[in-house]
C-alpha cells in the first residue's frame, strides 16, 4: 500500500535501472533498459522516442499496470515491485489517472457511467460517485452530455470524458499516451489546454507524445531511445533541444 | 457496503445481457430445458410409482397371501398318465392352522376355498366363484358390504347354507328386487342370501372386494360338507381332478414392522411343509419394497437424461460467456487499469452467467411445472409435483452458471491488463 502522502514538492517516482524486458523465444527484447527517472509532485513531463523506444511501456510500469522485470521503482516511497496483483489494482484505483489515445471509453455506458467506473471499485457511495462525475464532467465542459453513449460524441469530446474519468479518483499523477495522437489540430488545442489548466491546479502530469509541439508544452522532456534515456530536456518551450 | 457493492454487480450484469437479447435468451434456452425436463421427468415419475404404491397399500401391507399353485411337473405326469386319479395339490387345512399356531406375529388367518359353481335364481343362472372362507374375511380384506351381514361364526359352526353375493353378482341375479333372504342354488344345493357386498369405490380401487365383485361367500365349513374337495376341471376333451384344499390363505400380521420377518419365517414353515412348491406366497410389503426399488432406478434414469440435458445447456453459456469475454478483452483491460481488481472481474462475468442460468432456471421451473400437468391431461398418466423438484431444479441451475461461469470469469480475470488494453 502507499504509505503516507507526499509533501509538495516531494519525490513522486524514482526508477533505479528500471527494466522491462520480454523473452520471446530466443530473443530477450529490451523494451525498457535501466532507466533512471525522479518525478516530484507538480511537476509536467512529456515523454519523446521514435516508435518502438519503449515510451508506452514506461508510462505502463509508471502506471503500475505494468511490473518491472528489474531494477527499483518506488511510487511515493512504496517499492512497487514487491506488490500483489491486488495491491497494484488499489495504487491504480486509489493514485493513478490513466489517458489513452484511443480514449477507451466502455461503449455500453453513458458518460455518467462510464465517470463512475473508477470509484466503483473504491469505497465510494454511489452517491458521491455520481456528484463527483456531474462535477468533473462540469469540468471538461461536458455537463450538457451525462447521459449520452460514447459512440455519440466527437473524439474531441470522447478525451475530455477520459480526462475527467481520470481525474474522477483525485489521482496522485496523470499519465496520457499519446492523448491527443487521434485528433485534429484545433481538438487537440483545446485538451493540451485542459491538460495545462490541470497542472496548473497543482497535478503532476507525465505525457507520451510524438509531436515537438506538444511535448514542448512540458516543463521536462525525456527522450527514450532503445529503452534507454537518451536525454532529458529542461523546459524544452523555451528553444531547440540540446543536450 | 458490500450488498451495495454486489447490487451494483448484479445490475451491471443484467445490463450487459440486455445489450444482447437474442444471444442471452438463446444461451438461458438450454438452462430451462435442462431445468423443465427434471422437474417434468421427476414429476411423471413420481406419479407413476404413487398409483403403483396405492394399488399395494390397497392389498393391506399388514397382509401375506399363500395361493394354491399346480407345481409343473405334475401337469405332464397328468397327461401321460393314469386319467381317473385326481391330482392333489395346494394349501391345506392344517397348513391354515399351523401358521396361525407357530408364527407368533400373525393376528389372523383367513383360509379361502374357491370353486366354480352355477349359481340360480329362479330362472336366472350365472358362472361365479363360491367363496368358502371364515368371518374374519370381512375385516382382513377390508371388504365392505352394502346390504346385510357377512358370515357369523355361528354360521361357520352350524355349517349354516347361508351366502354373501358379491356386487355384481347380486345385480345379475336380482336385477330389481332385493336379495337378503331370498334363496338362491349354488351347484345343487339351497342357499339363504344374507349379505350383499357394496360396490367398488372407483377405477383405483383394489380393494378385495372389486376382485370379488362376481363371487359368492358362504362358510368354509358348509364349502367343504356340501361341495367336497373334487373339482372336475373340463379342458380341451379331457377331465381333469383336481383335490385342493384351500385356494387361499390370507394372513395379517400385528405389525407393519414385522411382516418381512413373518414372511421370511412362514416361507420356511411352508418349506418344511410341503414337499413341492405348490404354493405362492405374495407380501404386499415386498412388493412396495420393490416398486420403491424401481421408482429409485427410474429417477436416476430419468435424471441422467435430466443432468445431461443440463450439462449441454451448462456448456452452451460457458461457450457463450468465453465468447463474452474475448469480446469485451477492451472493456477488461479498461476495468482493470481503473483499478478492478481480479476478484471483481470475476463476480462480474461470474454474476452474469449466474443470472443467465437462474432466469433460465426459474422459466424452466415454469414449463417444469406446465408440462406434467399437460401430460395428466392427455394421457391421464398422474403425475406429483413436489416443491423439492422446483427446488432441486433451481439449485441445479444456479450451480450449473456458478461451475460454467467459473472458468471465462477466471480466465477473464487471468489476463494481463496491458494486453487487454491493446487488443482490437
Ligand atoms: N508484450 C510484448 N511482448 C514483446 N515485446 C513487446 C511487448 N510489448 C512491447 N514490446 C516491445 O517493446 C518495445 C517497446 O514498445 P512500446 O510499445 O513501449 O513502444 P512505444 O515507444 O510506445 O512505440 P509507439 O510510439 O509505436 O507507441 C517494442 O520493441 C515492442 O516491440
Ligand atoms: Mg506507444
Amino acid at each position: 500500500m502507499v504509505t503516507a502522502e507526499p509533501d509538495s514538492n516531494e519525490t513522486l517516482v524514482r526508477f533505479e535501472g528500471v527494466e522491462r524486458h520480454y523473452r520471446m523465444g530466443e530473443n530477450l527484447v529490451r523494451a525498457l533498459d535501466g532507466v533512471d527517472l525522479e518525478i516530484r509532485r507538480g511537476e509536467y513531463w512529456s515523454i519523446m522516442g521514435r516508435s518502438g523506444s519503449g515510451k508506452s511501456t514506461l508510462l505502463n510500469v509508471l502506471g503500475c499496470l505494468d511490473r518491472p522485470t528489474g531494477g527499483r521503482y518506488l511510487l511515493g516511497g512504496t517499492d512497487v515491485g514487491g506488490l500483489e496483483d491486488d495491491e497494484l489494482s488499489s495504487i491504480r484505483g486509489l493514485r493513478i489517472g490513466f489517458i489513452f489515445q484511443s480514449f477507451n471509453l466502455i461503449p455500453q455506458l453513458t458518460v455518467l457511467e462510464n465517470l463512475e467506473v473508477p470509484l466503483f471499485y473504491q469505497r465510494v457511495s454511489p452517491r458521491e460517485a455520481a456528484e463527483r462525475a456531474v462535477y468533473f464532467a462540469g469540468k471538461v465542459g461536458l455537463e450538457g452530455r451525462l447521459h449520452h453513449k460514447p459512440n455519440e460524441l466527437s473524439g474531441g469530446q470522447q478525451q475530455r470524458v477520459a480526462i475527467a474519468r481520470a481525474m474522477m479518483n483525485d489521482p496522485l499523477i496523470l499519465l496520457a499516451d499519446e492523448a491527443t495522437g487521434n485528433l485534429d489540430s484545433n481538438t487537440e488545442t483545446e485538451i493540451l489546454a485542459l491538460l495545462d489548466e490541470l497542472h496548473e491546479e497543482g497535478k503532476t502530469i507525465v505525457m507520451v507524445t510524438h509531436a515537438e509541439k506538444v511535448a514542448a508544452r512540458a516543463e521536462r522532456m525525456l527522450v527514450l531511445k532503445d529503452g534507454r534515456v537518451e536525454k532529458v530536456v529542461e523546459n524544452p518551450g523555451r528553444g531547440p533541444a540540446r543536450c | 457496503m458490500l450488498n451495495t457493492t454486489w447490487i451494483r454487480t448484479i445490475k451491471l450484469g443484467f445490463k450487459s445481457l440486455m445489450l444482447h437479447k437474442l444471444r442471452s435468451a438463446l444461451t438461458a434456452l438450454g438452462i430451462l430445458f435442462g431445468v423443465s425436463s427434471v422437474i417434468a421427468m421427476l414429476s411423471i415419475g413420481e406419479g407413476a410409482s404413487f398409483e403403483a404404491q396405492e394399488k399395494i397399500k390397497a392389498l393391506g401391507s399388514n397382509n401375506i397371501l399363500l395361493e394354491s399353485r399346480k407345481p409343473p411337473e405334475k401337469e405332464n405326469q397328468q397327461s401321460q398318465g393314469t386319467s381317473f386319479s385326481a391330482q392333489e395339490y395346494g394349501l391345506t387345512y392344517d397348513d391354515a392352522i399351523a401358521i396361525a399356531e407357530t408364527l407368533p406375529a400373525v393376528e389372523v388367518v383367513v383360509p379361502i376355498r374357491s370353486i366354480p359353481k352355477r349359481v340360480r335364481f329362479g330362472s336366472r343362472v350365472v358362472n361365479a366363484q363360491v367363496m368358502g372362507t371364515v368371518p374374519t374375511f370381512a375385516a382382513v380384506t377390508g371388504t365392505r358390504l352394502a346390504h346385510g351381514r357377512f358370515l357369523s361364526r355361528v354360521d361357520l359352526e352350524r355349517k349354516r347354507n347361508v351366502a354373501v353375493l358379491g356386487a355384481e353378482l347380486a345385480r345379475k341375479l336380482f336385477p330389481l328386487t332385493d336379495p337378503i333372504g331370498k334363496p338362491i342354488r349354488i351347484g345343487a344345493e339351497s342357499f339363504r342370501v344374507i349379505g350383499e357386498l357394496a360396490p367398488p369405490g372407483g377405477a383405483n380401487d383394489a380393494s378385495a372386494s372389486a376382485t370379488a365383485t362376481g363371487a359368492v361367500f358362504v362358510p368354509l365349513s358348509a364349502a367343504r360338507s356340501f361341495f367336497g374337495e373334487l373339482t372336475v376341471k373340463v379342458s380341451s376333451g379331457s377331465r381333469e381332478f383336481e383335490r385342493v384344499q384351500l385356494h387361499r390363505i390370507q394372513v395379517r400380521v400385528d405389525d407393519p414392522g414385522n411382516v418381512l420377518d413373518t414372511s421370511t419365517a412362514l416361507r420356511a414353515l411352508m418349506r418344511k411343509r410341503h414337499k413341492e412348491i405348490d404354493y405362492a406366497v405374495e407380501v404386499p410389503l415386498e412388493l412396495l419394497r420393490r416398486a420403491e426399488e424401481i421408482k429409485r432406478t427410474f429417477n436416476i434414469v430419468l435424471g441422467s437424461i435430466a443432468g445431461i440435458s443440463l450439462l449441454v445447456g451448462g456448456i452452451g453459456i460457458m461457450n457463450v460467456m468465453l465468447a463474452t469475454v474475448t469480446e469485451r478483452t477492451r472493456e477488461i483491460g479498461i476495468r482493470r487499469a481503473l483499478g478492478a481488481r481480479r476478484g471483481h472481474i470475476v463476480a462480474q462475468f461470474l454474476v452474469e452467467t449466474v443470472v443467465l442460468s437462474c432466469l433460465g432456471g426459474l422459466l424452466g421451473i415454469l414449463l417444469g411445472i406446465a408440462i406434467p400437468g399437460l401430460v395428466e391431461y392427455w394421457t391421464s398418466q398422474k403425475t406429483i409435483v413436489r416443491p423439492v423438484f422446483a427446488a432441486l431444479a433451481f439449485g441445479i441451475s444456479a450451480g450449473v452458471g456458478i461451475v460454467f461461469g467459473l472458468y471465462p470469469a477466471w480466465r477473464a480475470a487471468q489476463m494481463d491488463p496491458v494486453e487487454a488494453l491493446r487488443h482490437e
